[in-house]
């Protein structure tokens, strides 16, 4: 079938915290594992480059009802309380672990004890990247999958991909997948995002998946002009000002971000950290050296100095969007198929808003957790006669092209960014801004299925831009059916909230896109 | 963007090719690797922060710059390899992991930022 054929129990795509905390725990529940990223194991994805804060809250009662009720206003109250209960336990054991198991070197406060509530990116992923290997997991780097292979009854049974580095695909057998590929940035060069296209939401709905909360996907961070570093927390020790040096009013790094948002499109925005004192400005230098690395390198004193910002798309990695779940193990709808990270509905705590700030970093590790707990469970269920299964591989758009003629992925990639990168069209959204720009998107997508074709390593570029571009559809057709603003998803059209749409949007299909309310899921809050 | 592999500090040792998430580089015929893939560069940093012999130097800019910089003087302003040196990575250093306390921020954006 390819060039290096594997079988393993688990095959985990993508090495995130999310793969790496589901190729491990599948690992310790038993399972041989193959664990495959698109990058580096160690320094690939979000969450190595950027380095996050986590939602580690002591298990104390009154703490823990605090954490949860903390912003299920803002999430549209989409979130579900069993969900975060099980999300807060499982962080706070992950934690210890790192600490413990990986010496993980957190800091200690004055109480002498250990502060566990942040993670910086490098320094945590290379640490899950030993325990992984201590734990067995075989690993290959730079191979990313470009589709799942699928039994005779439709129950997911391995992938194939390409090593980039050895010039040649290969093929995966295994009894159970965790998707684990990560949220969709848009190639907007976010911090540590470019990896990060999708893939995992493509290939499970070419195996018929489901999608959820897919209108939850328009997050955008600031960022200092024409640079990557999208770490926006310290803004809030900012003053925003037009190019005359007058405060633009109403700009903030997060209720006031649609302002900013608003201004760049007619002119420049710029900024400030004047409102951090001596004491915060070195704190802010020990917790998050790359924050400072567009300001040292460029000669820009950011306390004292306006310097020009912009806003960079982040999609579902900050949104919340993504693969739907069955349960608390992970499962998707499609047998031997888990999801897991950012790949899959972040929905579950957070419903329709994250942004950021510990959920997202909470629900990798634990979600990981679960998806490789099962995805072992499952393996076993299967014994030996999974690797002997007869395969078909379920890719389309970018493998197999239904038509003649010759798109390339830099033309597909072109098409839909130029639909979802523009903050009128994708964060300032109106129904008659984002119905014609579905209509793009649908021609896009009917080009890419027809005519996108590549060998070679362009094979992983062809499938990311499909990626992005099913992606993209997904958000747009659940935005114009959430007829409502909740949650991150904010219509200029029907900027209230509709208490008749206090539901989750499930979405799919890939040629023919539907969205549906989730139904047979009470939710556990009532707005 | 990565603008810079200083040919007189590097070992040929591949890390930076096994580690740069989008396959940058390609190994050069004398093992220093080549920056091959500029435009893939989604400047992370990380190649920087694992080269052991400060050979690396990222442009916070997201895209080329007209001219590389000059690497004597990257070298004079603590630039080559600087972020190995602000993670606390490489013999001596103190991981700085071990002393990120943080600002505690101010109250509104607390729960909803990062
Ligand atoms: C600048 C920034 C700051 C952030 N700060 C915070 C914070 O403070 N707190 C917080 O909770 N969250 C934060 N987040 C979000 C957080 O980083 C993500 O939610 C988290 O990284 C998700 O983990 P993941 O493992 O699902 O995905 P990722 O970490 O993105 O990893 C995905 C992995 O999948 C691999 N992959 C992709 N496609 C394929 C393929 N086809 N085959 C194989 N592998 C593939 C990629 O190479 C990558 O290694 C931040 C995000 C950004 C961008
Ligand atoms: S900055 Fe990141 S993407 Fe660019 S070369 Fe270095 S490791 Fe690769
Ligand atoms: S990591 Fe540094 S020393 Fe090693 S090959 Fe790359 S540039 Fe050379």
């Amino acid at each position: 079938m390819t060039d290096l054929d594997v079988t393993a129990d688990v095959l985990v795509a993508g090495g995130g915290p999310a793969g790496a905390w589901a190729a491990i725990k599948a690992a310790e529940a038993g399972a041989d594992v193959v664990l495959v990223d698109k990058g580096y194991l160690g320094t690939s994805g979000a969450t190595a480059a950027a380095g996050t804060g986590v939602w580690y809250v002591d298990p104390d009662p009154a703490a823990r009802e605090e954490a949860m009720a903390s912003r299920e206003a803002l999430g549209g109250y989409l979130a579900a309380r069993s969900w975060m209960a099980r999300v807060l336990d499982q962080t706070y054991a992950n934690m210890n672990e790192l600490a413990e198991v990986s010496r993980y070197p957190f800091p200690v406060g004055d109480d002498g004890r250990q502060i566990r509530r942040g993670l910086q990116g490098p320094e945590y992923m290379r640490r899950m990247r030993i325990r992984a290997r201590r734990s067995g997991v075989r690993v290959l780097d730079h191979s990313p999958i470009t589709e799942l292979l699928v039994d005779a009854e439709g129950a997911v049974a391995g992938a194939a991909g390409y090593r980039r580095q050895h010039d040649r695909s290969y093929g995966v057998r295994a009894g159970a997948v965790v998707l684990a590929t990560g949220g969709c940035a848009f190639l907007s060069k976010a911090l540590g995002c470019d990896v990060n296209t999708g893939d995992g939401a493509l290939f499970a709905a070419e195996t018929g998946a489901e999608l959820s909360g897919m209108e939850f996907s328009n997050a955008y961070a600031i960022a200092p002009e024409f640079t990557s570093v999208t770490k926006t927390a310290f803004y809030s020790y900012a003053t925003f000002y037009h190019a005359d040096g007058s405060v633009l009013e109403g700009a903030g790094s997060t209720r006031g971000r649609s302002v900013i948002a608003r201004t760049l499109l007619s002119e420049r925005v710029f900024c400030r950290l004047d409102q951090a004192g001596e004491e915060i400005r070195q704190a802010m230098r020990l917790a998050q050296p790359n924050f400072f690395l567009p300001f040292d390198r460029q000669g820009i004193d950011p306390f004292a100095e306006l310097f020009p910002v912009t806003l960079l798309a982040e999609g579902t990695v900050r949104g919340t969007g993504g693969i739907r779940l069955t349960g608390y193990d992970c499962a998707t709808s499609v047998p031997g198929l888990y999801a897991a990270g950012d790949a899959a509905t972040r929905e579950p705590i957070c419903g329709g808003f994250t942004g950021g700030g510990s959920h997202n970093a909470a629900w990798a590790m634990s979600s990981g957790t679960w998806a490789g707990q099962a995805a072992a469970r499952h393996a076993r269920t299967l014994g030996p006669r999974a690797a002997r299964r007869a395969v078909t591989g379920a890719g389309g758009a970018g493998l197999r092209p239904t038509g003649a003629g010759r798109a390339g992925h830099r033309e597909i990639v072109e098409a839909v960014q130029a639909e979802v990168l523009p903050y009128e069209k994708n964060y300032l959204r109106h129904g008659d801004r984002l119905a014609p720009a579905l209509a793009s998107l649908d021609e896009t997508w009917t080009r890419a299925r027809q005519a996108l074709r590549a060998d070679g390593p362009d094979v992983v570029r062809a499938r990311s831009a499909a990626a992005m571009a099913a992606h993209a559809r997904w958000m747009y057709a659940s935005a114009l059916a959430r007829t409502e603003s909740r949650g991150m998803h904010k219509r200029e059209d029907y900027p209230g909230s509709d208490p008749a749409q206090h539901h989750r949007l499930s979405c799919g299909g890939l040629d023919e896109v539907w969205v549906a309310p989730e139904t047979g899921r009470p939710l556990a809050v009532a707005s | 963007m990565i603008e810079i592999v200083a040919r007189d500090r590097c070992i040929a040792c591949d890390k930076c090719i096994q580690v740069c998430p989008t396959d940058v580089f390609e190994r050069g015929d004398d093992g220093v690797p080549l920056i091959a893939r500029q435009g893939d560069c989604q400047t992370c940093f990380m190649c920087e922060a694992y080269c052991p012999v400060d050979a690396l130097y990222v442009a916070p800019v997201a895209h080329p710059l007209p001219e590389p910089p000059d690497v004597t003087e990257l070298a004079e302003r603590g630039l080559l390899g600087g972020y190995r040196a602000q993670i606390g990575w490489g013999y001596g250093r103190t991981p700085g992991a071990r002393r990120a306390i943080g600002p505690v921020l101010p109250a509104a954006s607390q729960v909803i930022i990062s």
